[in-house]
């Protein structure tokens, strides 16, 4: 990274946030950022750094104080306004990044597809000669040796879960980018689960990252009609029970259509029916909460409503489509409100307007948000402040977000160092705070997967955990402290420059300071600067944010 | 088979008690101490294996019926004839290393036995059975990680539940602690040349953390790495001549046979075998599917051997996310089914039997008329274990929904 031209890119955005600043309403932002300290100490700085991005990088605390808090975190909230060129340059190499899912599909699956089919000929036949059969040795859980096809359908993977780490660690947009995360996550899909993995670059690209500061039902019906999620969670097949149109469908369909990609022919598709799984995590996971008020009955009555969003060859990477053969055209009754028959692709537009409007929902999203800017239990005023918030704009993320991390909560003392870092939030502050220039994310990404959290690869639908127990646990810190040796010893390792800064600047400025005497001490004893950096990094005050 | 181990245990415990013992026997009553902890050894067969071919019910004539190239033969002439087991069931003929476990009563098997749950996605299939929650998505801890904090362990160690793999499996994801090791001789600080000297700073800084949590883990994961250490898991030559199979499965169970013998206080452990999906040219007595059924029952076979007397207290496990459909298709091989058979084995098993009502293979008797139908839920086999072997009582936290009160009287 060239710093340099980092620090004049700020110097010129400065510039743009308070001319914005005088031009929108003041009295406004006056009254909704009157706990934003005006003369913030390094601390502060620190803090909001940390929660609304990845950590300090070099001279970031600096230029915060500089342009001031209350405007840093303006200029965060409207990401789109950021130049983020240096972002876009270091990102331009990845190809795939940009590429439509039936483009993708083209050029990297079905080829894959195509050689996995006939290794698992060849293999088959090599297998069935007596003298060939001899320990075979056993492969991994995904089989065979990878053939070309199958290498560049991983490219597809690999620079997706590399871009993320990249713009973790270098995008301007830090606050952006938080959200990204925090929103993929809330809506996860699992890219190891059959074709999901065609779709979720564009469910990254084109379903989460247009919404993150939006209207929630926008992102909401974006990721209801995304085949990413309509696949993940079943939704594609689901469809009114003894519905002769459905089978005659799926047989016209088979030749783009596969129950998982990976395995070449499962059985003809017999009975179909309803699929209940989106149903439940919509309301579970989505929108109201496990404990938001909604019985069994309405998982089923929105099932229904649900049938017939399918996908259009997903194979080939097609998109959403509304099949009204597939569709259950009867009356339904959801948390008590009446969808009159013969609605069509309308019943589930109805539920997802019911569910966004629900209090309930503005009180999930509000204490999920609270979590991950505040604490792993947020203060219950400030949870009840955001969700009032949350109804009183339609569902407006960024003013959401707004009430939250402008809060007096957000900067008390119980808060400050308050939340152990993910692993993301870890690599991507050590890549930071060390200065480094990464030059092949892969291993980054890589060292993900050691500490626990593999990008795009958690399976459940509930996404990975914001709270700091689920993330230390013995095996996942000693490679936390690892990782830390790596970075700063054995940067080429880490697919990286050498670090540029100081032991002493990280613990002066990246952590304020705030440095337990022990660590002092075991960094004091160090013999060079790469071991201090390592023994800083691995510290458990810089696992805390 | 271990009766000498019993023979032992008496007499050195008789003279430890009248302190005549000498050095090495009592070093022996404190190995045997921590002995007995029971361990269960879980094994999942990922892509769900073709269990009408590895447990072969040869007694059905509409199993040949369905199979004209697949099936394996009644046992007989050769060695490519099913090994008989009861007359009924036989063992696929590369299976033919765990036969003395049946033999000598420590190997039980429970057929058409699966998840009533009618998915047939490998990824949901094999949701359901590490979470144990058949249907619920949204499970957030596996069914191992429940049992260890249903069961409190006062003396627990950080090797209580490990995965011999890169990532911790579902069935071990959870609140309660649990490592996740690819290879144990990698365990801990890696800062070369400088190693000790990293290590003991991180140690110190952790001692010292005001966070409760990273306090605990830190002190936790340097225990753990000085428990390895002394159990030096670089040098280690299998016993009794076990030869495991030179595959990740046989280098899996080999580690985990170090953990067990090293004493570090492991009582859960799982390992993966994979490649089990056989769409196409499965083969029968010979082929893809024999030489993974090979790897399986070899590496079994070599646990078993390695771990000797020890084998008293342990338990191996495997299990499979569905089985396979009765008729082979058009490809040679076979499609996602339904029931499917587990093993359970070890010195505490009642074996050399068959568990779980057969509901036959005849078209009518199939579930969906295609597949093995399911007459033992899979929780029923993992309570009993968990019941019987680990010994815990009340097991309704550990399998939340499960109302089977059916006992196979496995143990």
């Amino acid at each position: 990274m060239n710093l340099r031209s980092r620090a004049d890119r700020w110097a010129r955005l400065g510039c743009v946030v308070v001319l914005l600043a005088a031009t929108t309403g003041t009295g406004v932002a006056q009254r909704r950022t009157d706990a934003v300290p005006a003369s913030p100490d390094d601390k502060m700085v620190v803090h909001v750094l940390n929660r609304l991005g990845f950590g300090p990088g070099p001279g970031d605390v600096d230029r915060v104080r500089r342009l001031g808090l209350a405007a840093y975190i303006e200029q965060q909230l409207q990401p789109s306004r950021i130049a983020d060129d240096a972002m876009t340059a270091r990102l331009a190499a990845f190809e795939t990044l940009t590429m439509s899912t039936h483009d993708l599909a083209a050029k990297y699956y079905l080829p894959a597809q195509m050689q996995r089919r006939e290794a698992k000929r060849a293999e088959a036949a090599a297998a069935a000669k007596p003298d060939m059969r001899s320990e075979m040795p056993a492969p991994a859980a995904a089989g065979r040796p990878e053939n070309k096809g199958m290498q560049g359908e991983r490219l597809v993977l690999a620079e997706l879960a590399q871009q993320k780490i990249l713009r973790a660690a270098y995008s301007e947009r830090q606050l952006d980018e938080v959200l990204v995360d925090f929103w993929f996550n809330h809506f996860n899909v699992f890219a190891g689960k059959g074709l999901t993995r065609i779709y979720v670059t564009e469910y990254e690209r084109d379903t989460i990252r247009p919404h993150v500061l939006g209207k929630f039902r926008d992102l909401l019906g974006a990721v209801a009609e995304s085949p990413a999620m309509l696949f993940y969670l079943d939704n594609w097949q689901s469809s009114v029970p003894g519905d002769a149109a459905t089978s005659m469908n799926m047989r016209r369909r088979r030749a783009g259509v596969r129950q998982e990609a990976m395995q070449p022919a499962p059985a003809p598709t017999r009975k179909r029916g309803i699929n209940e799984n989106y149903a439940r995590e919509l309301m579970e996971l989505h929108t109201l909460g496990v404990d938001g008020g909604y019985a069994q009955k309405d998982v089923q009555e929105i099932a229904r409503a649900f049938t017939g969003w399918t996908i259009d060859v997903p194979r080939q990477g097609g998109g959403f489509r509304f099949e009204s053969r597939m569709h259950d055209s009867g009356e339904k009754t959801i948390l008590g409100k009446t969808i009159r028959a013969g609605g069509g692709k309308k019943d589930g537009e109805q539920v997802l307007d019911l569910l966004a409007t629900h209090p309930s929902t503005a009180r999930f999203i509000a204490t999920k948000l609270a979590r991950r800017f505040v604490a792993d239990d947020p203060p219950a005023a400030l949870v009840d402040r955001a969700a009032a918030r949350f109804k009183e704009t339609d569902g407006d993320i960024r003013e959401v977000v707004r009430v939250i991390i402008t809060s007096p909560e957000f900067f008390a003392a119980s808060s400050y160092r308050a939340k152990v870092k993910t692993p993301l939030e870890f690599v991507a502050s050590a890549v930071r705070a060390a200065g480094v220039d990464v030059r092949n994310g892969m291993l980054l990404a890589q060292s993900m997967r050691q500490l626990g959290m593999p990008l795009y690869m958690c399976q459940p639908p509930t996404g990975y955990s914001d709270k700091a127990e689920a993330w230390v646990n013995t095996g996942a810190l000693l490679n936390r402290m690892n990782f830390a040796v790596t970075l700063s010893s054995n940067p080429r390792r880490a697919g990286s420059t050498a670090t540029v800064v100081t032991e002493d600047q990280i613990a002066s400025v990246v952590l304020a300071g705030d440095v337990s005497p022990t660590t002092r001490a075991t960094v004091a004893r160090a013999t060079n600067e790469q071991q201090k950096i390592a023994l800083l990094l691995g510290s458990p005050d810089f696992q805390k944010r | 088979m271990f009766s000498r181990r019993m023979f032992l245990k008496d007499g050195a415990l008789a003279l430890v008690s009248l302190g005549f013992a000498p050095t090495f026997l009592a070093r022996t009553v404190e190995g045997l101490g921590s002995a007995r902890q029971k361990v269960l050894v879980t094994i999942f067969q990922r892509g769900a294996v073709d269990g009408l071919n590895m447990i072969v019910p040869f007694g059905e004539a509409a199993y040949y019926a369905a199979r004209p190239s697949l099936a394996i033969a009644k046992p007989g002439s050769g060695e490519n004839t099913a090994v008989d087991l009861d007359g009924f069931f036989g063992l696929h003929p590369r299976m033919r290393s765990l036969k003395p476990l049946w033999e000598s009563g420590n190997m039980a098997i429970v057929h058409a036995c699966g998840s009533h749950d009618e998915t047939r996605s490998h990824f949901d299939a094999q949701d359901y059975m590490e979470s144990a929650t058949p249907g619920v998505k949204s499970t957030p801890d596996g069914w191992m990680n429940r049992y260890l904090h249903a069961q409190e362990h006062r003396k627990a160690t950080p090797f209580r539940a490990v995965a011999l793999a890169q990532q911790l499996p579902r069935s071990l994801q959870g609140a309660a602690p649990a490592l996740a090791i690819g290879q144990i001789a990698q365990f801990g600080i890696r800062a070369g040349q400088n190693t000790d000297m990293v290590q003991s700073s991180f140690e110190s800084e952790y001692a010292a953390a005001a966070n409760s949590v990273l306090h605990t883990t830190g002190r936790e994961a340097f225990d753990a790495v000085k428990m390895l250490k002394k159990a030096d898991p670089a040098q280690y030559t299998p016993a009794n001549g076990a030869d495991y199979p030179r595959s990740p499965f046989g280098d899996a169970l080999k580690q985990i046979a170090q953990l067990i013998k090293a004493d570090v206080g492991l009582e859960v452990a799982f390992a993966e075998s994979g490649n089990w999906d056989h769409h196409a040219n499965e083969g029968g007595a010979m082929g893809i599917l024999a030489n993974r059924l090979a790897d399986l029952s070899q590496g079994i076979a070599a646990l078993v051997r390695d771990l000797g007397d020890r084998m008293q207290d342990i338990v191996v496990m495997t299990m499979s996310e569905f089985g396979r459909a009765v008729t082979e298709n058009g490809s040679r091989g076979t499609d996602h089914g339904h029931g499917n058979a587990m093993m359970v084995m070890g010195g505490a098993v009642r074996g050399g039997k068959v568990y779980g009502k057969w509901p036959g293979l005849k078209p009518e008797q199939r579930h969906d008329g295609r597949d093995l139908a399911i007459t033992t839920d899979f929780r029923a086999v993992f309570n009993e274990v968990v019941r019987g072997h680990l010994g815990l009582t009340n097991t309704a936290r550990v399998f939340p929904g499960f109302t089977g009160t059916e006992r196979l009287g496995m143990f």
